[in-house]
């Protein structure tokens, strides 16, 4: 079985799986059944000052469902802990005592006051967690009272705010950032230029849930009122994949540890995370539809899967995938797939056709020899994936890459074998003589 | 399936027929009767709707007669719009609410569900249907279609079953005043009277009626009978057209010695007056039954009378059992509810006793392959209280214009539905190349009534 231990800037815990900073972290009673239940490690509940935050009596959550109730996205409109600190502290200590080999790390969201800070770091140091990581991404409440998101949003605060934590406090930092932000690489350079050990995204989104068409509320609805809301769970995973592959192959911040937060929710999810570069992953909203006992099967399943690939331990494939993401510009234009549907696994039903034939290329028939068939034309075929996408039996349709020295019969052109890309094209105004990689 | 059946006491001994009503618990019957489908919940016709997979020019739509947009109105209920769903339906199915009920769905749009033919587990199509048409049904008394402008023209719709209600409500649809005869006190035809109960529950074909009625300018008068106190000729001279769909008034006889006797019944007759009775308790039931006949009518009856509380019902069909007419839903149904299926066996003699049937010879068949049926002399017999037949209707030609074509027994139409005589239109059983089922009789309904309003405005 492979070695799941992970080591995150000194951070060590059993597994890559930690609990993200949200309520199910919020007390003890909650953390000691993750850790009973197999979690690597948990960051708590953000920590504020006293007195203690107030939270809405209605609604804190809204989720859209696929047709069976299969929960697919999840908002919240809850603050911070709404317990005292000294409360939270407590049970820290005493959690941290009781389970020293899993990672606990405290989630910090004080005003943009050096005084602040120094004086909550030095509460949490007494405490012994492995680490802070630093709130700056919460997009409701706390950002209207200039912290959460608002302080994430600047990157001179993220740099100002991390240097004080580094400089007060002998922890390792992680910053936490948001995704309600044009370009995630601006904030991650900031909290790098602070000193930070690590960043962890996405916080959640901006997001309205849905409107109450008969109250004309937006949902969740509290008292005929609606707020926006941070949105999660797996309906963020590509956003949030795309922010952290930015993070990891940006020359600027390459290499700054990431932990990995949004939508995951099996291992295979959290292992394109890794892959992208992240060291260890956060959880929240799988653990908040199916319960804790959901870390068993991504413990099991990452393990398997890195025995089936001969990896022994997680360093040895975190950031494998970094290398192949790329910028459009670079793509090969001289790979070229069709489309190929294998008519023993087609059932058809037509929607590759329809797609093709109302929204695309006009490359899938629907008759053969007045026959009810669906066939790839390949004349027509430009490989766009889409009828892939839309047909609902898996493998059924496929692209398949064209020889080199065939003829494309959309173009007519020999498929020629090297690589070149658009920054060498000659339709490219801007071409460079030779094709840059 | 089958509630409370009561102790049977094997010792018992008893001379004649044993012919009783009340073999069961009274709680027993409405178990026993009721939906054999129940209404889908919401949530359960979401997620089967979501299931469907919005075929390009569907299959299924394909192999409804009606040509009902199956994909669309799926999507509508799915898209939690479950009166545009029930619009969709009844724009080519007025009677979509019974055709969920009733069609061979099997047969029909299920068989060629991409999902069947890739999983063996259809979209519920005929349970969704029934969803939508529920649903808009529960909230309005009235069909979602107006009248166009009166067009002055006055059409007589002889028979107020499927095909006559589709084709009168089409009708009045396009401003045509429409005068619906029926035999019967009631309209529905075969919705009323010849379905088995636990098909329609709770008074659903006269609710349909009253729904198809709903558009306005339709005038139902019940008891009027063609041959009787009606006659095509007069309806001719009166109506500027007309439209037959009399079904079937014969039933087909056995041709044996004492079919005359008591016990020996129309499965027709004993179906309608299932449907009609108010007490479900009060109708005779024999402890051993013997159906002859392989349709949908021989399985009607044979799972109601199990259901009655009959000891040992029997289907008797000449053929092999892959020839039966009846669904294979159907045939499993009344394997399941405990009738047994008899095949290769046709009847060879009725044995009665005091003028009342107590038992049937049958006689082994075998077929040969060239499709003629041979008896082989084997003989064999079975107890019976009561047998019934159902083997077939037929039309009765005495009631029609002398100058009609018929063929087969049947009124011959073209693909409008037209028969031989210029301002005469036909649907339903009673015409040739039928499918006898609800369904194509709706569809020849709609048909017709075209086909009128086009030769009503040229």
């Amino acid at each position: 079985m492979a070695d799941l231990r992970t080591n995150f800037i000194g951070i060590k815990s059993t597994n890559p799986f930690w609990l993200a900073s949200a309520p199910p972290t919020d007390k003890e009673y909650n953390v000691v059944r993750a850790f009973k239940a197999g979690w690597g490690g948990v960051v708590w509940k953000t920590l504020g000052e006293d007195p203690a935050i107030v939270n809405v009596n209605g609604p804190r959550y809204g989720a859209i469902h696929g047709k069976d109730r299969q929960l697919i996205g999840l908002n919240n409109i809850e603050l911070i802990t709404d317990r005292p600190l000294e409360v939270n502290l407590q049970e820290i200590k005493k959690v941290k005592r009781d389970w020293p080999d899993r990672a606990l790390v405290v989630s910090l969201m004080v005003p943009c006051e050096e005084a602040n800070w120094i004086n909550i770091l030095k509460r949490v140091e007494d405490t012994e967690a492995d680490g802070v990581e630093l709130n700056f991404g919460c997009p409701h409440g706390m950002s209207e009272r200039g912290m959460g998101s608002a302080v994430g949003q600047v990157p001179e605060y993220i740099e100002m705010v991390t240097r004080w934590v580094k400089q007060h406090s002998r922890m390792p930092c992680i910053v936490k950032l948001t995704p309600n932000i044009t370009d995630v690489r601006k904030p991650a350079e900031a909290a790098k230029a602070g000193g930070a050990d690590a960043v962890s995204l996405i916080n959640t989104i901006n997001s309205i849930m849905g409107v109450d068409l008969d109250e004309m509320s937006p949902s969740p609805s509290v008292d005929g009122k609606g707020a926006h809301g941070g949105y999660c769970g797996p309906a963020v995973k590509p956003i949030a994949l795309n922010m952290v592959a930015e993070i990891a192959r940006d020359p600027a911040t390459h290499g700054l540890p990431i932990s990995g937060i949004g939508g995951i929710t099996t291992w295979r999810d959290a292992a394109e995370f890794m892959a992208l570069g992240a060291g260890s992953v956060q959880v929240c909203t799988a653990a908040m539809t199916y319960g804790f006992k959901v870390v068993e099967d991504m413990i099991d399943g990452l393990s398997d899967w890195m025995d089936q690939k001969g990896y022994t331990s997680v360093d040895q494939f975190v950031g494998n995938a970094v290398p192949n993401v790329s910028d459009w510009q670079y793509l090969n234009l001289n790979y070229i797939a069709k489309a190929k549907i294998d008519q023993d696994l087609c059932i058809k039903c037509g929607r590759c056709h329809i797609a093709c034939e109302d929204t695309s290329h006009q490359a899938i028939t629907s008759m053969v020899n007045g026959e009810r068939r669906f066939e790839v034309i390949d004349e027509e075929c430009v490989g766009c994936n889409l009828c892939v996408n839309v047909c609902p039996v898996e493998n059924c349709i496929t692209m398949e890459p064209m020889a080199a020295g065939s003829i494309d019969p959309r173009t007519k052109q020999v498929v020629e074998k090297g690589y070149a890309n658009w920054t060498t094209h000659p339709n490219n105004p801007m071409a460079a003589k030779d094709a840059a990689e | 399936m089958i509630a409370n059946l009561p102790e049977i006491s094997m010792t018992q001994t008893k001379a004649g027929p044993d012919i009783a009503a009340g073999r069961l618990p009274e709680d027993a019957y409405s178990e026993n009767f009721s939906d054999l489908h129940p209404l889908l919940e919401q949530h359960e016709a979401q997620v089967e709707a979501d299931r469907c997979y919005f075929c390009y020019d569907a299959p299924c739509m394909q192999a409804c007669p009606t040509s009902i947009d199956i994909p669309q109105f799926i999507r509508q209920i799915s898209t939690g719009n479950p009166d545009g769903s029930a619009k969709t339906i009844f724009e080519q199915n007025i009677l979509g609410g019974m055709c969920a009920r009733v069609c061979p769905t099997e047969t029909l749009c299920e068989e060629v569900c991409v999902r069947e033919v890739a999983e063996g587990k259809p979209v519920k199509i005929g349970q969704l249907q029934r969803y939508a048409t529920d649903h808009y049904m529960s909230g309005h008394d009235e069909t979602p279609f107006s009248r166009a402008a009166a067009s002055g023209k006055k059409v007589a719709v002889v028979g107020a079953g499927p095909a006559g209600l589709s084709c009168a409500h089409r009708l009045a649809v396009h401003g045509h005043e429409v005068t619906l005869f029926d035999a019967r006190d009631k309209a529905g035809g075969l919705n009323e009277f010849g379905i088995a109960s636990y098909k329609s529950v709770e008074n659903f074909a006269q609710r349909e009626v009253d729904f198809v009625l709903s558009i306005g300018g339709i005038e139902l008068k019940t008891g009027m009978r063609l041959g009787d106190n009606i006659d095509l000729a007069e309806l001719r001279a009166t109506f500027d057209a007309v439209f037959l769909s009399i079904g079937l008034g014969g039933v087909n006889a056995l041709n044996k010695e004492n079919e005359s006797h008591n016990g020996v019944l129309n499965a027709v007759d004993y179906i309608s007056d299932i449907r009609q009775a108010d007490e479900l308790s009060q109708l005779p039931v024999g402890r051993n039954i013997v159906v002859i006949g392989g349709g949908m009518t021989a399985v009607d009856i044979a799972v109601q009378k199990k259901l009655l509380g009959a000891d040992d019902v029997t289907i008797v069909y000449r053929r092999e059992q892959d020839r039966m007419n009846a669904s294979k839903f159907e045939q499993e149904l009344a394997q399941t509810t405990g009738v047994k299926i008899l095949t290769n066996a046709q009847p060879h003699a009725l044995v009665t006793e005091n003028g009342h049937i107590s038992s049937i010879e049958l006689e082994r068949t075998v077929s040969l392959a060239d499709g003629t049926l041979n008896g082989t002399g084997e003989i064999l017999s079975l107890p019976a209280d009561m047998v019934f037949k159902a083997v077939g209707q037929t039309l009765v030609r005495d009631d029609l214009d002398a100058t009609i074509a018929l063929e087969k027994g049947r009124i011959v139409v073209d693909a409008d539905r037209k028969t031989s005589l210029d301002d005469v239109w036909a649907g339903g059983d009673c015409v040739l190349g039928g499918e006898d089922l609800t369904v194509t009789a709706v569809e020849d309904g709609k048909i017709a009534a075209e086909s009128i309003n086009a030769a009503l405005n040229a």
